[in-house]
Formats: C-alpha cells, structure tokens, sequence
C-alpha cells in the first residue's frame, strides 16, 4: 500500500504552496511548544558545546587581560599552516567523494533491493563506525605494513592509506543516510519515466538521483566533517607528516600547551566547516522538496542475479548488478580489516584459540574493571547519550522541517540547522578541554561537573545530536505539505497534525537514527577522551588501556574486547533496524 | 489535549534523561574547607591513563584512613600536566601522579603543586630521585630500545649494542621508534639521544638515523605490536623502542628466556611523581595518599601493574625482573629545567629533520 498519494506535481512545486503549519499552529499550546522546541536544544547546546568551546578559545585570544589577535599574524606567516590547510581538505575532499561514489551504490542494493542476508551486511558496515581508531589502526596497519597481507600495495605511511581509512570509517554513513531516503521513494515517477521511454539509467540519472540530491548531500556533508575532524586515524596511520588541523590543534594544545595557535587553528576550522555547510545546505535547499514517499514494503524488490524471468531487456538489471557488484568489491574490502582483527584475536602465542575471549571476565592486572563491566557501562553510558540524542536531535528536526513563509524565519530555521551541525566539525580537543575550564562549578552550583562522569553522556550525546537530525529531517522534510494541509481542512489542530502527520512518520526513521546514535555513542572517543574519566571506564577507553600495555596477552585481549565491541554493534544496529517495520498507514 | 500530552512526554523525556545523567554524580558531598588539619571523607587523584594498582590496594587505604579514593584520567602524561596547568584555578582533585621528569619543571614553574615533604618511611628513597619541594618520586624506569633475540638468532646477526650502532648498514630498516611529539616513550627517546650527542650534535645522528631506513609509528602501541617483530603482532622490524621492563612480558608461557631484551646502552631514565594540588579541598588526604603510594603495599605492586621499578629500596623486586629487566647501568640525563626550556625547540627540530 502506497501511504502517500503520488503527486507528480508536487515535485515542481517547492516551498510554500501549502500553509506553512507552523504559522498555522496559532493556539497557546503550539506557541509553548514551539518555543520550547527551539529553546531547550539551544539551551543544551549552548551549555554543553559553545561556552566550553569558547571559554577555552577565549584563552588563546586574551593575554593579560586584553584581546591579543597577533597569533593570527603569527600562525599565518608559518608555511606548515598552509600545507597543514590544504592537507586536511585534499584528505577529507577525496574521502568524501570516494565515501559518496562507494555508498550511493551501497544504499541502492542495501536499502532499496531486498536480498538473502542483507540485515547481516547493512549491520557489518556499520562496524567500522563504532572502532576506537587504536583498533582500526592496528587492524589497518598489521595488513599495510610490509611483509603483511596488502604489504606488496606499500600503502603503509601514505596518503591513500589515510584516505582507505577515513571511507572505511565513513561509508556506513552515506549509505545509511541515502538509504534510509531511497527505500521510501515512491518508485512510480521513475516507472512513469521509464515508460515514456527514458532508459533505465536515464531515469535513474533524471528522476530518481535529484529526489536523491538532500540525502546524498546530507550525508556527504556529514563525511566532509568527521573526515576533516579525524585525528586517530590521520595520526597513526599517516603520522604527523599527513597531520591536518585537527592533529594540529591536538599538538598544539595537548603536548605544548599553546593556546594562541591552538585558537586561531579553532577558528580556521571552524570557518572551513562553515563554508562546507554552506555549501551542503545549498546543494540541499534547491533540490529539497516534498517527495513522494511510499511504504518501504512497496518500494523494495528483490535483487536477483539472473534477470527475472519474463521481464525485457534494457529493464535496469544491469545497472542493478553494476551496484551489486561495486557493493559487493567494497563490503569485501571493508571485512578485511575486520577479519584480520577476528584473526589476530584468536592467535594464542604460536597457535590458535579462544583464551583471549576466556580472559575477558576477569580484571588482570593493570586494567580497573573486567571487560563485561566495561562493556556494562558503556550501554549504560550510550543509552542515556541516546536517549539525550533522540530528545535534542529531533526537536531540532522537527523545528528544522518547518518552512516558514517569511524569508527571515526560512532563514532562520536554516541558521538553527547549521548551528547544530558543528559539534562534528569543531575539535574534539577543543571541547574537552573547554569543558575542563568551563564545568567546575556551572551556574555557580556547588558541583564538578568534570569528575563527575556525567559529562561524558553529555558529550557523546552532543556528537550523536546532528546524526540523529540528519537521519530524520530528510524523511520529515520529503512529507507532502497538501497532507498536513489536508488534516488541518478536515479539522485537525495543529497539534493534532504533529502527531499524526509528522510523529509517525519521523518515527519510522526513528530506528534508523537510534542505531546512528547508539553506535556514534559506543564508539566516541574525541572528546570522552580528553574528559577527567572516573575509574569506570567506557569499553574503548579500556581497549585503548590494554593495548597500551606490553605482553601478547594484553594485545590479544585488546583485540578480543574490539571483536565484541563490533559483535555488540552490529547486533544493536541490526535491532534498532527491526525497529523499523512500517507502522501501518491506517493513522490517515 | 493532545498537545500538552506532547508537550508533557518531550519535557519528561527531557528530564528523565537529565536526571539519568545525574543520577551517577552527587557523590561530591565532603569538600571540608582547606586549611582544617584533618582530612575529609574523599580524596581525588588525577593521574594519567597508565595508572593502575592491583585489584583492592585502594579499598586498604580506605580501610586505614577512612578516606574514599576517586581516580581521574584524563590522558596521557602531557595531556595531564597541561590539564593541570589550564585548571589551576578549579582543580580537577586533590592529589596528582604521573606527572615524569620530562614535565616536572613545567608542573612546578606553573605551580600546580604544593610543597609537601612526605614522613613515610620510603620518602628518603624517594628522595634520591629528585622532584624538589612540591614532589615526590614513586617509581622510576628506562626508556630503551629494545630487540627481538630470536629476528638476530635467525638471521645470524650480531645485534646492535650502542646508539651509534643504529646508524650502521647492517642495522638499516630495523628500527621503529614512536613519534617523539606524540608520544612520551618517542620523546624519552629524543631526550636519550639529546644526553648522548649534545645539544648541537643530536640532529645529526637523528639524520643518520633516517638514512638508516628509521620507521617513525605514530604511539608506543603502534610500534611495539604493528611494527616491531617480537611484541606479539608479527612486524617485520626487529629493534623498537620500549621500556627496559617489557622483556619479561615475552617470556613464553611455559618458561624459557624472554625472547627480546633492552640494550641498556640507549636508556633514558624515566621518574615519575605524585604530588598535592593547588587548591585541593583535601589536602591532608591528598598527603596520607602520597605517603600510602610510597608505602611497601603500593610499591611492590608497582612493578606488575605499572611497569616501573618502585623507589623504594625495602621491597622485593620480581624475579622475572631481575633476570630480564635490569636498568640501564649508565641512563643518559637531561636536567628538568633544560627540557622545560627547550621542549617545543627540540621538537620543532625533532620534526623538521625525521619527519619533514
């Protein structure tokens, strides 16, 4: 069953031909809400991101009292700068452009083909994600390095290696952003296209890939920033020579304490990230529209390898397997690193076996807590990140989907998307240490918020924030305008809209962003790893303490404990998916 | 009212999310004013991420003092000092530990600490290993390279003693050292060959060191198990740059010899000290904590749980550690201040010549 009726005449129809609900929303209520919609995201983002942020780039910017913008003079007139800015956008531009022409493919077979053991595959891409960079780096390097399985590729220490990296990380990213949007898209426009007599990739070049255009450009935007972001990866895989602004700012303020370069590389940054939201939010607004959205029972078919009996020639079966088989190439190289980290976890001195794994129940010496304890704490710790992510994110959403008739709202309404985008563009070390100096006694109440624990929910949840948006405002965006209207015609108020209009779709995007978040929240480890930790450590903050300690058995149970982090992963995405059976279309 | 039961749910979404997140603090209830002479119910050490102690060597101290320990990590041993030095004003706890000779001098010019002169008996040990009024040594080891006997072995090589030899052609493409600006252990290193070849001489030999085919790794980890040949992951490069106490971990199970060693002419010695913090509400527990770390309990579990040789002369040392990690005879040194004075200098150049 459609749940949406097709209206191939919406699509020209962009902003504004509809009553714009929110002006509609006149009651007292809708006023509260609104206004609460917007403000308790605020108030949450403005404590827990831009006063630490600012606090500490403040410090840089004041000496003695008075504003001191000479480090821009200063750091500017260095050549590294310049080298170190176009190292990070050359690394974070490819990376996003490969992630981008990987994952489209990706999302078609994943999400709009349905297929013997693709729950499986959509949960084992999403692995990469969630590894603390310690791990991948090991998983990574062991088979670059020379005399190891991809030694004769010398990767090792290079550009691609880094860039390898930042998609491996990321491609999960794009396909689970497009995904989520391509497996509601009505397929009748492009049936309607191909029966006019568009061939298949026509139709699909036409048609489909401009509806597609939000999503591609949603999730590329969110690739660009956690690649210009990265600092694990770039650091060991690459080293400092390959060292972009966020090693940079990581050096600067970790290991010389040098706030003044450390600020101004804040504000480069934060000017790059800027300008690449522009950029995105361009891309986004002229194609973004309302879409026709189907039930994804309708949309999916099955993927096939041998063309379905009885159906033409030219019927798209080929463009089918070309995505299959690009998808298939890239699931391939996304296992190896996995798969080498599964090996080396069962290697046992010169045999093999499962004692790693047995080790895991119990402290050994050196580590405060067993890895199931960590491992407790860290759902612990994700859940409540989630719980804060989905409240915050979809607000946020839900404030953001709105298009207000006048121009200063409309932009408004984009400024408020930006904003909560730049948690994932802003330096992890930044943040944590703006925290340090902006948390001990917040409001002038008597508590540390640093040692306390709390904040490590907090910051995690902050991160998951702009995830969670981006999964779920593309659905709430694409909802046909004339449906609201048509529910407030019939007597509906604007409350009642919401509810039944917007909330049960968004829902459905609702386990999609769940599993974003969730997994966003395990794997976290920037900013959680510059906050004042307390003696109950987080799973990755406990595999980054055992393999920093010496002994095959520690290396082999860091390993073991990365397995299960990923196992956990995958089965929590894989969950959260089920969560997504449609709910029926019987609300309208 | 459909839509004050929206309202309704978002807002108490909200606050049982808020008070989730609460939920695990509120334990901040001692705080007795500093300055009262006895010590408060909590004391906080701030430490780095490498600290550990056996399982319920905390809960003893508890049990004697009545003081609860709460530990705080919020990085590695730069990442702490700098941390301290930016929170001055509100500090993170009461105690610290782990703040080593390479950062003594910037701990102490910025004054995190407090003069504190600990009456346990080890103290006088301590003592030796330097740390001025505001601290007190715990343990202390070397940093050096260290070699995969069984790579030599195989090959019929004759492993390499000084760091001289490190630059020969037989040696070429054999050692990995960490990142000495990313890593402690890589600037321990930097420090060593500092203290051998002289303020003016250490790049050179840094040159020839790269013309051997030296491999930079971004951390220790990285090093010792992607690259290097004898810590369990398989590398291909025989010689990296540890600890003198890391052997002992490559004994195979089963017994035998530990099948890699330190050279013991390229160690830097290592020191590292706990010490009271500016502004700690407990400051007198901070001091029965420091006296607790230098007491026999605490320092014969250093070795097993934190790798370093305790100061404390009273306590036996492991077995395994006498055979496979002695200390270096004759460590090179470079005093606290001049690393203070010359730490982004050296690094800068460090970068410059090896990493380019």
């Amino acid at each position: 069953m459609t749940t949406l009726m097709t209206r191939p005449d919406a699509v020209g129809a962009p902003q504004g031909g509809a009553p714009a609900p929110a002006r509609a929303g006149t009651g007292r209520g809708m006023v509260v809400f609104w206004v609460a919609a917007v403000a308790l995201p605020l108030a949450f983002l403005s404590v827990f991101f831009a006063w630490p942020v600012i606090a500490l780039v403040a410090r840089g910017f004041v000496t003695d009292g008075s504003l001191d913008l000479s480090g821009f003079a200063d750091v500017f007139s260095r050549p590294r700068t310049w080298r170190i800015v176009g190292q990070t956008l050359a690394q974070a531009s490819v990376a996003t452009v490969l992630a981008v022409a990987f994952g489209v493919p990706g999302a078609y077979v994943l999400y709009r083909r349905r297929w013997r053991g693709r729950a499986v595959v959509r949960a084992i891409v999403t692995v990469p994600f969630v590894l603390p960079t310690v791990v991948v780096g090991v998983a990574f390097r062991s088979l670059l390095v020379s005399g190891g399985p991809l030694g004769f590729l010398h990767l090792d220490g290079t550009f691609w290696a880094i860039v390898a990296a930042l998609v491996f990380f990321d491609y999960a990213v794009v396909v689970r952003g497009v995904g989520g949007m391509w497996e509601r898209l009505d397929p009748r426009a492009s049936q309607a296209a191909r029966a006019l007599g568009a061939s298949p990739w026509r139709a699909f070049r036409t048609v489909t890939l401009p509806a597609l255009v939000p999503a591609i450009a949603s999730s590329a935007s969110l690739v660009f920033l956690f690649c210009a972001t990265a600092f694990g990866t770039v650091l060991i895989l690459g080293g400092l020579q390959f060292g972009t602004i966020e090693t940079e700012i990581w050096v600067q303020t970790t290991q010389f304490l040098d706030l003044r370069a450390a600020a101004v590389l804040s504000v480069v940054q934060l000017v790059i990230v800027a300008c690449a939201l522009t950029l995105a939010g361009r891309a986004r607004s002229r194609r973004e529209r309302a879409l026709a959205l189907a039930s994804a029972s309708d949309a999916v078919r099955p993927l096939t390898l041998r063309r379905p009996a009885g159906s033409p020639r030219r019927d798209g079966h080929g463009l089918a397997l070309a995505a299959a088989g690009v998808t298939a190439a890239v699931v391939v190289l996304l296992c190896l690193p996995l798969v080498n980290l599964v090996v080396r976890s069962l290697r046992v001195g010169d045999g093999w076996g499962p004692d790693h794994y047995a080790a895991l129940g119990s402290p050994s010496s050196g580590v405060p807590v067993s890895v199931w304890t960590a491992l407790a704490t860290s759902l612990r710790t994700a859940l409540v990140a989630t719980v804060l992510a989905l409240v915050v994110g979809g607000l946020v959403a839900l404030v953001v989907s709105r298009r207000p008739r006048r121009a200063l709202g409309r932009r408004a309404v984009a400024g408020l998307d930006a904003v909560f985008m730049l948690p994932l563009g802003v330096s992890a070390v930044t943040v944590g240490f703006g925290f340090l100096i902006s948390m001990h006694d917040p409001f002038g109440l008597d508590v540390d918020l640093r040692t306390s624990g709390v904040l490590v929910p907090i910051a995690q949840a902050v991160v998951a924030v702009p995830l969670v948006v981006r999964t779920v405002l593309p659905v709430l965006r694409a909802i046909d305008p004339s449906l609201r209207s048509a529910a407030s015609t019939l007597g509906a108020s604007p409350g009642r809209v919401l509810r039944t209009v917007d909330l049960p779709l968004a829902a459905r995007s609702a386990g999609l962003a769940i599993g974003f978040a969730f997994a966003a929240s395990l794997g976290e480890f920037g900013a959680t790893s510059f906050l004042a930790r307390p003696t109950d450590p987080t799973l990755p903050v406990l595999i980054f303490k055992l393999i920093g300690r010496p002994g095959a058995d520690s290396y082999g149970m860091a390993l073991a404990a990365s397995v299960i982090l990923a196992a956990l992963t995958a089965a929590i995405v894989a969950t959260c998916e089920r969560l997504r059976t449609p709910t029926t279309g019987g609300d309208w | 009212m459909p839509r004050r039961q929206l309202l309704i749910t978002t807002a108490g979404l909200a606050a049982a999310a808020l008070a989730l997140t609460a939920c695990s603090s509120g334990d901040d209830d001692t705080a007795s004013p500093s300055g009262t002479p006895t010590a408060g119910k909590d004391v906080t050490l701030v430490t780095h991420d490498s600290f550990a102690l056996s399982d319920g060597i905390l809960d003893d101290f508890t049990k004697k003092t009545g003081i609860t320990v709460k530990v705080v990590q919020p990085g590695d041993a730069g990442t702490l000092v700098n941390q301290l030095v930016l929170t001055k004003d509100a500090p993170l706890g009461d105690a610290t530990f782990g703040i080593d000779n390479t950062f003594a001098s910037r701990a102490t010019d910025e004054g995190v600490v407090v003069p504190y002169t600990s009456q346990a008996p080890a103290a006088a040990d301590a003592a030796k290993h330097g740390g001025g009024d505001g601290l007190t040594a715990i343990d202390y080891g070397d940093v050096c390279i260290n070699v995969d006997h069984a790579w030599f072995k195989k090959r019929n090589l004759t492993e390499p003693v000084t760091l001289d030899d490190l630059t020969k052609p037989a040696y070429k493409d054999l050692l990995v050292v960490p990142n000495a600006v990313t890593s402690s252990p890589g600037f321990a290193f930097l420090l060593a060959t500092i203290g051998a070849k002289g303020e003016d001489g250490w790049q050179d030999y840094w040159t020839a060191l790269k013309k051997n085919g030296l491999k930079v790794a971004d951390g220790w980890s990285d090093a010792y198990y992607t690259d290097f040949s004898g810590g369990g992951g398989g590398g291909p490069r025989p010689l990296v740059l540890s600890y003198a106490s890391s052997p002992p971990e490559t004994v195979p199970e089963g017994g035998g010899d530990a099948t890699t060693g330190a050279l013991l002419g390229t160690c830097f010695r290592q020191t590292e000290y706990a010490g009271v913090l500016v502004g700690a509400k407990n400051p007198v527990g901070a001091q029965e904590l420091i006296d607790f770390l230098l007491s026999d309990e605490v320092q014969a579990d250093i070795p097993g749980s934190m790798y370093m040789y305790p100061v404390s002369t009273s306590v036996q040392i492991p077995d395994e550690w006498t055979k496979w990690a002695p200390l270096s005879p004759h460590p090179f040194d470079v005093p606290s201040d001049d690393i203070t004075a010359h730490r982004s200098e050296w690094l800068a150049d460090w970068s410059a010549t090896v990493i380019g």
